[in-house]
């Protein structure tokens, strides 16, 4: 392997993890908002979940902008230049979400708007987040005078961009009910576990239907992809596969509840489901980062500087792993925390 | 207005909206360490309840802080990617370093705010000494790419732009880093320190205290003049290391600083006025004979070059003489005052009486957002200084800059952000300090 396919699995990788966390912080945002004054305790379950963990959600976007750059400085320069709208409403979104999340706990008149923004904005976000998957496929860039233009119409009036969103939305709500089941079982919030539980359940299949139409609605220029795809197909059965272990998960005994269902195995087994699948979908991606006009190979950064990254984040990852399990133990585990009233 | 003149305003507004959230950041968690570690020597609840307040307002702080960062952060992509492009190559490892620091203070920040009650004494000191630690750090990483800017190090470059030789430590530990790094860290907890003295002296002139809430607003109040007083005689000292960094790293920066023309020994040192641009010297300014040179490099006869000595083009604009004067001049007014505050409660504490005159907290209400604007103006002098560049004698702003036409109403739409976040990070402040206001806390505490 060389330095270039490194550097794109790691922030693959970084990438991949963003896609799960977020989707459960937006996720939790939404459900939130749709089941605020529920009976069950169900939008309180999502919201004792966000509290401490948006700011670091958060934090993992910036990181996936600053590797990017960091490793492909070349690609920050396209996709900067031709994403200036996209990528303007969404930092318009996070600001507004974020801003309303802190002053929401500190004056208890807010909540209600909050509630509401969070919501809103955990399905507009996602939805404006996932465009960058038919730009970087082909068709919607145009060299105009020597730069590169987005093509704004063409992308907002394709169906292959509202496939994806539906896609990326029903992706979202799946895997944040899945967890939201599995955090209320650990929380002993049956009524909250049984709701969630029946949401997985009825979106898990939306998923996988939103997929496959999503790949029969892309885009003409799109079709090297397609043929990449079905070179990968290896990683599309065991998606599949996993797909199957997570959802029939959720029928088995459990002994805790009187509600059927593993949720803390479904969930691993979701999000390896979406682990081989994102890394097929990688794999038939490359080597381009923009198709046709950019190659992880054009885009790559300085050797040294590649390097001196690399051994960062070792010793970044070493530094900050305590700090996450103390986290973890304290926000995800204390049953102090989680089943307070 | 012309794209690049467009850009530079956008981009200018982001960062000076972020800065004040973002300096806040630093400054008021040192202010929390203190009190917490004040609280557990002295034993004494109103330190406890300071550090709880302050985490309260800080709490607010972060809440906007985070999103403004996040969104500087990604608009150096959108407006640069000009200067992007070359950034990643040479300068990426201090922003990628700065994430891991900011990970640090929301992983604490997390667990002291929502984890607390759960936590044991120590462990709690050490989480809060992690979130000033990351604030910092952050700030000292980010700072790291700006100082590269001035004084660019650690890659060669062809005349077509080809980048190699690159050494990522060396660009990092660029010649101005550690001065500027260190100038930025100090003023920060100089601001922190006067945001809290505000605040004090603002209540502590209202009156109408019970006796707890007057001792309360005092300990507060002494503690922010004392490391008010300590940090803003640091920055004194820190603000002098970074002009001797200018006079030999970028001397055309200095020269407009000081609305200097010719290259001279024994230069003078013009205080106030303004560069006049027709007949180029300085107009109603005060001049100190030989000051500059003795300023620049320690003896009255160093060499000080003048603008003359570089080309027109590259002159930085004329107005930095200004911004240049307003820092310092705040920088040594907020040192004046902190320094005959402490004088005055040296002085009269031993003889029993009322600590502070009026007329002082009166002017010490303003000390904050008189530090918070000598910040302000010390990044917008360090920016427009470097101008035409980007990256000093590497990259000109022009090139760096988007080539995209939309910024207009982006930039609307910014602004609006910005007034919007403003104007409720105050109403949520006010009202919720108003709903519990110190009085409160001591029952809460009376307990103990």
């Amino acid at each position: 392997m060389n330095e270039e396919v490194i550097a794109i699995l790691v922030l693959w990788t970084f990438i991949f993890i963003y896609s799960i966390f977020g989707s459960i912080d937006f996720g939790a945002g939404f459900w939130a908002m749709v089941y605020h004054e529920h009976r069950t305790s169900a939008g309180k379950i999502a919201n004792r979940f966000l509290s401490p963990t948006w700011e670091l959600t958060n934090v993992f976007l910036v990181l996936l902008v600053v590797a990017f750059v960091g490793f492909f400085p070349k690609g920050a320069f396209t996709l900067g230049t031709v994403l200036l709208i996209p990528v303007s409403l969404i930092l318009f979104l996070l600001a507004v979400r974020s801003a309303f999340m802190v002053f929401s706990y500190s004056v208890q008149g807010y909540r209600k708007t909050m509630f509401f923004i969070s919501g809103i904005c955990g399905v507009l976000i996602p939805a404006l987040l996932i465009t960058v998957l038919p730009v970087s496929q082909g068709g919607f860039i145009s060299g105009f005078n020597g730069r590169d233009v987005l093509l704004i119409g063409k992308l907002f009036t394709s169906p292959s961009l509202y496939m994806y969103i539906l896609f990326g939305l029903t992706s979202e709500l799946f895997l944040s009910s899945l967890f939201l089941a599995d955090y209320s079982k650990v929380s002993k919030q049956e009524g909250a576990y049984r709701l969630y539980r029946g949401n997985a359940l009825l979106l898990g299949p939306l998923t996988l239907i939103a997929a496959v139409v999503t790949l029969m609605f892309l885009q003409p220029e799109a079709n090297w992809l397609i043929d990449n795809l079905y070179d990968q197909r290896m990683w599309f059965i065991l998606s599949f596969l996993a797909f199957l272990v997570g959802y029939t998960s959720l029928w088995m005994r459990n002994s805790d509840m009187d509600t059927a269902g593993k949720p803390r195995l479904a969930l691993l087994a979701i999000v390896a489901q979406y682990g081989f699948a994102s890394y097929g979908y990688g794999m038939a991606h490359l080597p381009y980062i923009v198709y046709p006009g950019l190659t992880i190979y054009d885009a790559f950064t300085a050797k040294e500087t590649f390097y001196s990254l690399m051994i960062m984040y070792a010793v970044g990852l070493a530094i900050l792993t305590p700090g996450f399990y103390v986290f973890w133990r304290l926000f995800l585990k204390d049953k102090r925390y989680l089943q307070q009233e | 207005m012309d794209t690049v003149v467009l850009a530079r305003a956008f981009f200018g507004t982001s960062l000076a909206f972020h800065i004040i959230f973002a300096t806040l950041g630093v400054g008021i968690p040192l202010m929390i360490v203190i009190a917490e570690i004040l609280h557990q020597v002295k034993n004494d609840n109103d330190y406890a309840i300071m550090a709880k307040r302050w985490t309260k307002a800080f709490a607010v702080l972060l809440g906007v802080a985070i999103p403004s960062g996040t969104i500087v952060g990604v608009q150096l992509s959108l407006l640069w990617p000009g200067f992007m492009e070359i950034v990643g190559k040479v300068i990426s490892l201090p922003f990628q370093i700065e994430l891991f620091a900011f990970f640090i203070e929301a992983l604490f920040m997390s667990i002291y705010v929502y984890a607390a009650d759960r936590l044991p004494k120590f462990f709690r000191i050490i989480s809060v000494i992690l979130v000033a630690f990351g604030a910092v750090a952050s700030a000292i990483l980010i700072t790291a790419v700006n100082t590269w800017m001035n004084t660019p190090d650690g890659f060669k470059i062809t005349k077509d732009g080809t980048i190699f030789d690159v050494n990522p430590w060396d660009a990092f530990f660029n010649p101005s880093f550690i001065s500027s790094a260190f100038h930025v860290s100090v003023t920060a907890y100089m601001t922190g320190a006067f945001a809290v003295a505000s605040v004090g002296a603002y209540r502590l002139l209202r009156g109408k205290l019970s006796k707890n809430e007057s001792m309360y607003h005092k300990k507060g109040f002494l503690l922010a003049m004392i490391v008010g007083l300590v940090f803003s005689l640091i920055s004194s000292f820190s603000g002098h290391h970074s002009a001797q960094i200018l006079h030999e790293h970028s001397p055309e920066k200095l020269a407009a600083a000081e609305g200097l023309f010719e290259t001279q020994r024994y230069a003078p040192l013009s205080i106030g006025g303004f560069t006049d641009p027709k007949t180029e010297e300085v107009k109603y300014g005060i001049e100190i004979p030989w000051m500059l040179s003795w300023l620049a490099a320690g003896k009255f006869d160093t060499k000080v070059k003048g603008l003359y000595e570089f080309p027109r083009e590259t002159w930085p604009p004329f107005y930095v003489h200004t911004l240049f004067n307003v820092m310092v001049g705040i920088g040594f007014l907020l040192l004046g005052l902190a320094a005959v505050a402490l004088f005055f409660w040296w002085y009269y504490s031993k003889r029993k009486m009322r600590p502070y005159p009026r007329w002082l907290l009166f002017l010490l209400i303003f000390s904050g957002p008189m530090s918070m604007l000598g910040i302000e103006f010390g990044w917008i002098f360090s920016c427009s200084g470097r101008q035409p560049w980007t990256i000093y004698r590497v990259q000109t702003t022009a090139e760096a800059a988007t080539q995209s036409q939309n910024l207009a109403p982006l930039f609307l739409l910014f602004i609006g952000l910005y007034v919007m976040l403003g104007v409720l990070t105050i109403l949520i402040l006010t009202s919720y300090f108003k709903r519990n206001p110190v009085s409160k806390e001591f029952e809460k505490y009376s307990g103990y």
